[in-house]
């Protein structure tokens, strides 16, 4: 049981394009409690950590097209990692789509990311796409004009994370 | 460092040459001719994965030989793996708090029954079907 258990709640990332990457998870739950708990800041809070011991501790979200919101992560050594973005579609229960962008732009750019949430039997299966931007071509520091070389980067990035070294 | 790192690697011509590397040390004319580009545009990459601490140049006799150095690269090999393992620890979070709301939930909807049995002697009569 225990197994099987295991096997469906399983996490499983995938590469939909050269640009993106997929999370998707099941969750045991109906899919209006998997949205509060995606879009609610003090829901949010219970779990949507950075990495080990970095809390989410500012959490403003404004779900409405074109509504900003705003992620801050603190570590208890007073290291902090902030997060940006905008909503670009709310098409609850469904679908969610906005863009992000990290203070300390690790990913050369905007990522856009797309959530879906799928109810079957009382699960709710929701997957997380981000696609990373190709605005960093329009960089001045990478002004090559390689946006399918840019790509192909980003498919290396991707496959690392894949392999869950 | 985590974003020097990925700033640099995140160029395709710049990961082309770090991949190259791995093989081994090469001279600048050498890394140019592999990942095809003129020398001069060769060496600014090498320049910038050098300031990134990527790699590093020795000098012999007339030629710049470049190395790739591994610590910059074992640490993202590691912060990527963590990043799967930071969403997994996120979700097992997630199935925590959903199970919470769903305990809430059951209660909720225990404290306001709906079809509330009549108790009994009430002298109302049957409803007719």
């Amino acid at each position: 049981m225990a197994a099987k258990q295991a096997k469906k709640l399983e996490l499983v990332v995938t590469k939909p394009s050269d640009r993106e990457i997929a999370m998707t998870r099941i969750f045991d739950a109906p899919r209006d409690l998997v949205i509060e708990a995606w879009t609610k800041p003090e829901l949010l809070k219970r779990w949507l950590y950075g990495p080990e011991d970095w809390l989410l501790t500012v959490c403003r979200i404004d779900l409405r097209v074109g509504g900003a919101l705003r992620f801050e992560w603190h570590h208890k050594s007073g290291q902090a990692m902030g997060l940006s973005g905008v909503y670009r579609e709310i098409g609850l229960p469904d679908r969610l789509v906005w863009t992000e962008i990290f203070d300390e732009d690790w990913t050369g750019g905007e990522t856009l990311v797309t959530l879906t949430f799928i109810e079957n039997g009382g699960k709710t299966t929701a997957t997380q796409t981000v696609r990373y931007s190709s605005s960093a071509a329009r960089d001045a520091a990478f002004q090559t004009g390689m946006a399918t070389g840019m790509d192909q980067s980003y498919n290396r990035l991707a496959e690392l994370l894949n392999s869950g070294a | 460092m985590m974003a020097a790192t990925l700033r640099a690697l995140a160029e395709p011509s710049r990961l082309q040459i770090v991949e190259l590397l791995r093989s081994g040390p090469r001279p600048v004319g050498s890394v140019a001719a592999k990942v095809g580009l003129r020398q001069p545009q060769a060496s600014k990459h090498l320049h910038v994965l050098s300031k990134a601490g990527l790699v590093e140049v020795r000098v012999d006799a007339q030629r710049r030989i470049y190395e790739l150095r591994p610590a910059p690269l074992k640490e993202l090999d590691v912060w990527l793996g963590r990043y799967r393992k930071i969403w997994e620890a996120n979700y097992r979070r997630l199935d925590i708090l959903l199970e919470e709301m769903k305990g809430k939930t059951a209660r909720k909807s225990r404290m306001r029954p709906k079809h509330a049995k009549a108790p009994a002697g009430r002298k109302r009569p049957a409803k007719r079907s």
